[in-house]
């Protein structure tokens, strides 16, 4: 699996995060998937930057309301739900046991972005399944 | 009865309810599916008696949610690893 993400649309999940500081941030995003030689691509179209409901440095749980226009804005734009995205804004790019338990959907992309250094944010990308967290590809595309 | 199950429309028998919903479209872990019925979202304890009328739009949402913890923010160790 490798995930390309625009250049425009990490910074957009990085300034949100940094605007949410201390707390954690979130939201979704959507895009396309193909098949090609080397496996699947995911190519992200739109980012949703979405309130954190939980408020919090340490957890975080998309507003429902706003999962739902969201859900609708792609469907309405036919783009897929790719996965979502999160912060940590004082631990590694990697994921928690928190983030594993709730990782719910096998075929999600969850990304996740450290700004335990602040100067130098670390965007990474995970599959998760049966528990087990594995790092996928994450190209920024200008 | 025609309702709208994730934008898509289903022929559903007259007053189904949220639970046998869920059940008929093999909802995974709806333990953590929040549902909406024309953009009113439900308590779990209204799944059993929430009757489906027709022309309802319904929604499911998988809880999307997670995040560091308090040993991940404190440098504690994980797996093995420090970083």
């Amino acid at each position: 699996m490798k995930v390309l993400l625009k250049r425009e649309d990490y910074e957009k999940i990085l300034n949100h995060a940094v605007s949410e500081l201390p707390n954690e941030a979130c939201g979704l995003i959507a895009g396309t998937e193909e098949e090609r030689k080397g496996g699947t691509v995911r190519k992200v179209e739109k980012v949703y930057l979405l309130t954190n409901a939980d408020h919090s440095n340490e957890h975080f749980a998309l507003d429902p309301k706003e999962q739902l226009a969201a859900v609708k804005d792609m469907r309405t734009l036919r783009l897929k739900p790719l996965g979502n995205w999160h912060s940590h804004p004082e631990s590694p790019s990697r994921s928690s046991d928190e983030d594993i338990r709730l990782a719910f959907d096998k075929n999600a992309s969850y990304l996740i972005l450290s700004l335990m250094e602040r100067d130098r944010p670390v965007l990474r990308s995970f599959h998760v399944e049966d528990g087990v967290s594995a790092e996928e590809e994450l190209e920024i595309v200008e | 009865m025609i309702i709208t199950v994730a934008g898509e429309q289903k022929n559903v028998k007259d007053e189904l309810s949220i639970s046998e919903l869920i059940e008929q479209e093999h909802v995974e872990t709806p333990e953590y599916v929040t549902v909406s019925v024309n953009e009113e979202f439900l308590d779990r304890d209204q799944f059993e008696t929430t009757k489906l009328k027709e022309g309802d739009v319904v929604e499911f949402l998988y809880f999307m949610g997670g995040g560091a913890q308090k040993s991940e923010i404190t440098g504690g160790k994980k797996d093995g690893i420090l970083e």
